[in-house]
């Protein structure tokens, strides 16, 4: 099969009805491989939709979703599109609390998960050394032996985006990821998010302006299920269909 | 006299609001501004008695509330209108403003006639169920069933998200008719700037949990506000 698209990923006039109302109107945008994105707007600008969409939770009545130029996503479900590698982090941290920040991650690798391999299953040195990375990347390697439910909320953000990485997610999607965080833990976050876009592309949706600032990249505003404005922030901040958009006109 | 005295909240781990403290007086329109996500709705649910401040005090009428829970709060003449309004709708129009009795006492549970004056479209739908109305009717069920209850003190949050221009006058009309009966301190969270600056007599901005900008109707500065609201 030959790549339709060299974007990574590829929404092609994607609409969503419930009933009667457009929670996405004919929205399209690209992602390019290797690129960060942030995507902002007001309440019902459909961000939500748009990732229920490219995650296989919302089937769109109309339009495209490609990934990697090769795969249609909406004709995926749910479990097929996480296996292409698509790594979703929703809002609220789920992270199993009661085990320890290692043990979180151990969990969450890339393994054989049938009954015979599960239960003979011995650690490699592979798999350490991979813990070992992860723990660095989140910034948990101080408090691996901790159980999570110590940890901050902003430990516990991060330590699910480790999670997620351990999947080897080739697109990931991060969900308001410093809402509730401590301004420290917030400008870490965004430099924690840079690192990880070094291997891999990543979408993020937020309402923190300072945060998305930090960031430096793409910014797309959506409003009403589709595009309104794209470019860097500050392009995308001044301009004036934005401005009287945030001002609720 | 509603005093808000630098609360935080937190959901868990997370911080929802940062050292806020607000006013709001009888026959006064509060307006707190600011884009999504900031911390409007978590501010008016503390005031409401639904999550409990995690530090700081809320002092109305005199008394410290912050420990209190909902119905007791309501009990004291506080009304909450959520944002997406939570109305029955399996419930008729008549019987969502009934459950505004809940607070009252026995002698008390009657509908004001302001209701109706205010919202003739309740009279007209009285047998009709709360979930056949339309978004802007189910707004205003909402500050009727709010009005029942005789608040001293009003929560709004965000009574225009999603209603119908005319309708939004009609919300306009009810709220300077509400201050002007000037026993009503009225908090009136906002997206939508235009509205909040005609009936705003102070205006509180929020940006990631905390007020960074806030000013009276007398001295407002339409850049700064704009500003402050802006990404």
């Amino acid at each position: 099969m030959e790549a339709l698209t060299t974007a990574l990923l590829y929404l092609d006039g994607v609409t969503v009805s419930f009933d009667g109302f457009k929670a996405l109107n004919n929205l399209s945008f690209a992602i390019e491989h290797g690129e960060m994105r942030a995507i902002i707007g007001p309440n019902g600008a459909g961000k939500t939709t748009m990732m229920d969409v490219v995650t296989g939770k919302t089937r769109p009545d109309l339009g495209e979703v490609m990934f990697d130029g090769l795969y249609n996503l909406t004709r995926l479900d749910e479990a097929e599109i996480a296996e292409l590698g698509i790594g979703r982090k929703f809002q609220k941290p789920t992270v199993f609390e009661s085990h320890t920040v290692y043990d979180n991650l151990e969990l969450a690798l890339k393994s054989d998960r049938r009954a015979r391999a599960a239960l003979w299953w011995r650690e490699t040195a592979d798999e350490r050394r991979r813990i070992e990375q992860l723990l660095e990347i989140v910034r948990l390697t101080a408090v691996r032996h901790r159980l999570a439910a110590s940890l901050s909320h902003g430990q516990r953000q991060w330590l699910e985006i480790g999670m997620l990485l351990a999947q080897e997610p080739k697109l990931l999607l991060v969900d308001e990821p410093v809402a509730g965080m401590t301004d420290a833990e917030t400008r870490q976050t965004a430099e924690l998010l840079k690192e990880i876009n070094r291997d891999r592309t990543v979408i993020v949706v937020e309402h923190d302006m300072a945060f998305v600032r930090d960031l430096d990249v793409k910014v797309t505003c959506l409003h009403e299920g589709s595009v309104l404005a794209e470019g860097t922030i500050d392009q995308v901040s001044s301009n004036e269909r934005v401005v009287e958009v945030y001002l609720g006109r | 006299m509603l005093d808000v005295n630098a609360i935080d909240l937190h959901y868990g781990a997370a911080q929802a609001l940062r050292a806020v403290s607000l006013k709001a007086a009888p026959g006064k329109v509060t307006c707190v501004l600011g884009r999504n996500g900031v911390g409007k709705t978590s501010l008016l649910e503390a005031l409401a008695g639904q999550h409990t401040a995690s530090r700081g005090t809320i002092t109305w009428e005199g008394e410290n509330i912050t420990a209190l829970r909902p119905p007791e709060r309501a009990r004291r003449g506080i009304s909450y209108v959520p944002q997406g309004r939570e109305i029955f709708p399996l419930l008729t129009v008549e019987e969502n403003l009934k459950t505004g009795f809940a607070p009252l006492k026995r002698d008390d549970r009657s509908v004001p006639d302001d209701v109706f004056s205010l919202f003739p479209v309740l009279k007209d739908m009285l047998r009709r169920r709360g979930g056949d109305l339309s978004g802007g009717q189910q707004q205003q069920l909402a500050i009727g069933r709010a009005l029942v209850m005789r608040p001293r003190l009003l929560l709004l949050d965000e009574p225009t998200e999603g209603i119908q221009p005319s309708i939004i006058k009609d919300i306009a009309r009810a709220i300077v008719y509400l201050r002007s009966l000037g026993a009503i301190a009225i908090v009136l969270v906002e997206q939508y700037l235009d509205f909040a600056r005609e009936l705003g007599d102070h205006f509180a901005v929020m940006e990631r949990g905390a007020i960074v900008y806030s000013c009276d109707r007398a001295n407002l500065d339409e850049a700064a506000l704009r500003r402050a609201m802006a990404i």
